[in-house]
């Protein structure tokens, strides 16, 4: 079949099975623009911002597990788009990227909207290609969607120059890959898996540490029947919130400078890490030298990189988690849970003594009320994404999650504006759940064009803007160790996000009670429209536990005890 | 930051494409970590490429950069020397005016030899290990050497 570069495009797009593309066009994709209007196999959600477009790609990867696609032209197109990409490479989700380039003959004489791409996206994509004959075109995408699925997922750039696109080629995508030079290694080393078991079996105080590495596996289920046929406690990393159900008895919670007492403490006294996916984070370790000090580390991860990066792992084991926990889970018998029992009882202890709470406030609602509220009146019904900030904490705490992919959250970049592009990409993969992204009143302004998209496409994300008119998470660190110097983090001049949101076509809440709230929750479902509901919250709450950045684990600052009146 | 630093060689095995070299080293350069030589060839009759790479740094550093390497789709194969046969070039300009039986007596000791001798200068070739270059080219200072030019080190795991 001879076809131009940019049918060539839409051709493998169909053959990846892609139902949702989002996107900018402009100059130099224009091409590639042309077929999609010819085409009806899959729908374009054009958002307003080309950053916007890869983080609701983002969303729709994370919710689905399918790569997410989005297209954007070059120069300024490409360069807003680079926040997205290194969003997504940090949380390794799974993206094609596809941008226009100005045509060949005119790529390094700066010609208009002319940017290295391919120098740029580099440092913060899995891979990255520069078409320079469409000939090869057909081979490019499919590797590109190939290597951002497997291994560690993460997304592929491909940059693409106009005349490219108008060249008239034979295609056929029906083509074996011959990626001699990668070959990810998903089986884990069976002598291996066997140490590590005889380890977990003379552990006295092992300990799960469950990251965001089982969900990209879709190893959930499989890591729920490990925890509850061994009966050892679990920790989840904030990027792992849903591996285990909220209710789950064997779950500490989350670990990590926002982590729970108990989960922290478990992790500063068990014997036995057991790391399923995980890339020890200086968020969830604090001071390395301190990290699970007295235990032995098991490993299990995708990317050799990972092992023994930070934390030695004396047990590594390189696979895919699903693999190999299916495979640890055929050796389940040299396991007795219950001589876990006491260990188990300790950690309940941990919990009692401190338990991951707040206290209500007569004058103000509380930002995890909210987020508690949310979980009571949806739970499972909802998906959430969030922003970044003490909102995102506060969710990744008290949101009672139920199942994987639940959850989509900036966690490495930690990019403010991400939550209502991902939230539109979470809906557009999952039309049949309620898309809830909770936000911050500094968040939601970094991509609030994206009101348009959502209002456009009828795709009805309830922003929950716990508003505390300051930038909560940067005003806190001011507060605990810049002695209170709040230097630019006072938000109180702000829009009318009621209005804001009514100006482009989607309805507005403002409350300030809990009755108000819930009658919000309540109409803003119902109506099944795009929403912002602005809650007036506590301004000074401070997100707690906190471990302070570069501290041990165990040495938190917690709550304070309510005084009893 | 107080690890001691460390040379050494690695090789690397990548595909004969555009940007693999940038690719590579874009992992050292983000970490701020300098390259002291890098020399590359294609592997005759493949569509691969062979690199060595001299650097110095913290070992957590190093092996880190290795596995980075790895991970880089278009790379076969990365060897972290440690027991290697390795040779450097040097190229040596002296004025024809210095002592031509000195110089030729002095790259013999080090596997070299003159290989060009024109009007006003002529050029000696050695080839040896980079330690034993360092002491021929301490050695020949007193001939008044006009231009010294070294190829980076290649290595072999023995």
């Amino acid at each position: 079949m001879q076809i131009s570069g940019a049918q060539m495009v839409i051709e493998a797009f169909i053959a990846e099975g892609v139902d949702t593309v989002f996107g900018y066009p402009g100059g130099a994709i224009m091409n590639v623009y042309d077929e999609i209007y010819k085409q009806d196999k899959f729908q374009h959600i054009l958002n307003r911002h080309e950053q916007a477009s890869v983080h609701a790609a983002e969303g729709y990867a994370k919710a689905s597990g399918k790569v997410g696609v989005a297209m954007i032209t070059s120069g300024p197109g490409f360069t807003n788009a680079v926040t997205g990409l290194a969003d997504a490479y940090m949380d390794s989700i799974p993206l094609v990227v596809v941008s226009g380039q100005v045509p060949m003959s005119l790529i390094g004489t700066d010609a208009f909207q002319e940017i290295d791409a391919v120098g740029i996206s580099r440092s913060c994509t899995k891979h990255n290609y520069l078409v320079t004959d469409a000939k090869d075109l057909p081979r490019i995408l499919k590797e590109a969607f190939y290597i951002a699925r497997t291994g560690r997922p993460g997304p592929v750039h491909v940059d693409i120059p106009k005349d490219v696109t108008a060249q008239i080629e034979e295609f056929d995508y029906d083509i074996e890959l011959d990626l001699e030079t990668y070959k990810p290694h998903t089986k884990g080393n069976p002598r291996q898996i066997k140490k590590a078991m005889e380890a977990i079996a003379k552990a006295k105080r092992p300990l799960f540490y469950l990251g965001g590495g089982i969900i990209n596996a879709n190893a959930a289920y499989e890591v729920r029947e490990f925890v509850h046929k061994s009966g050892i406690p679990a920790v989840e990393t904030f990027m792992a919130r849903g591996v285990l159900s909220h209710d789950d008895e064997l779950l500490v919670g989350m670990l990590g400078m926002h982590g729970s007492y108990a989960s922290n403490m478990a992790m500063s006294e068990t014997d036995l890490v057991i790391g399923l996916g995980v890339r020890f984070d200086d968020r969830v370790t604090g001071k390395l030298s301190e990290f699970a000090k007295n235990a032995e580390v098991i490993h299990v991860d995708i990317d050799p990189a990972s092992i023994s990066k930070l934390v030695n792992a004396n047990y590594p084991i390189v696979g895919d988690v699903k693999n190999v926990v299916v495979d640890m889970l055929a050796q389940i018998e040299k396991i007795d849970s219950d001589n876990y029992e006491s260990w188990r009882e300790t950690i309940n202890n941990f919990d009692e003594l401190h338990p991951l709470t707040f206290h209500e406030d007569s004058e103000r609602l509380k930002p995890q009320w909210v987020i508690q509220r949310v979980g009571e009146l949806l739970g499972d019904d909802a998906n959430i994404s969030t922003d970044v900030g003490q909102h995102q904490m506060w969710s990744g705490q008290f949101y009672p999650f139920t199942r994987p992919r639940q959850f989509v959250s900036s966690s490495g970049l930690g990019t403010m504006g991400f939550g209502f592009p991902a939230a539109i990409g979470v809906k557009a993969a999952c039309p049949e759940k309620t898309s809830i992204n909770f936000t911050g009143d500094g968040s939601i302004l970094m991509n609030v064009q994206e009101l348009m998209t959502a209002v456009e496409k009828k795709i009805p994300v309830i922003n929950i803007i716990l508003n505390n008119n300051f930038l909560g998470m940067v005003r806190q660190w001011q507060t605990l160790f810049y002695d209170k110097r709040h230097s630019e983090t006072d938000l109180s001049v702000q829009p009318d996000f009621v209005k804001l949101s009514e100006a482009f076509g989607g309805i507005g809440y403002r409350v300030h009670t809990k009755e108000e709230f819930d009658a919000a929750l309540k109409d803003a479902v119902e109506k099944n429209v795009v929403a912002f509901i602005e809650v007036i919250v506590h301004r000074m709450e401070n997100v707690m536990p906190m471990v302070p950045a570069g501290g041990s684990l165990f040495n938190m600052m917690l709550l304070e005890k309510k005084e009893s009146k | 930051m107080t690890e001691n630093s460390e040379r050494r060689v690695v090789s690397v095995i990548v595909i004969n494409e555009a940007s693999v070299l940038s690719r590579i080293t874009d992992l050292f350069s983000g970490r701020g970590y300098n390259i002291t030589s890098l020399t590359v060839a294609p592997i005759p009759e493949s569509k691969y490429s062979r690199l060595t790479i001299v650097t110095s740094g913290s070992v957590r550093v190093i092996e880190q950069i290795t596995k980075q390497l790895h991970k880089l789709i278009p790379v076969l194969r990365v060897y972290e020397h440690a027991d290697m046969v390795e040779k450097e070039v040097a190229m040596i300009k002296f004025p024809a005016s210095e002592n031509l039986s000195d110089i030729q007596a002095l790259c013999e000791a080090y596997n070299g030899k003159i290989v060009n001798a024109g009007e006003n200068t002529i050029i000696a070739m050695v080839a040896d290990e980079p330690k034993r270059i360092n002491n021929f080219l301490k050695a020949i200072k007193r001939y008044n050497p006009k231009e010294i030019v070294r190829s980076g080190a290649v290595a072999l795991e023995r």
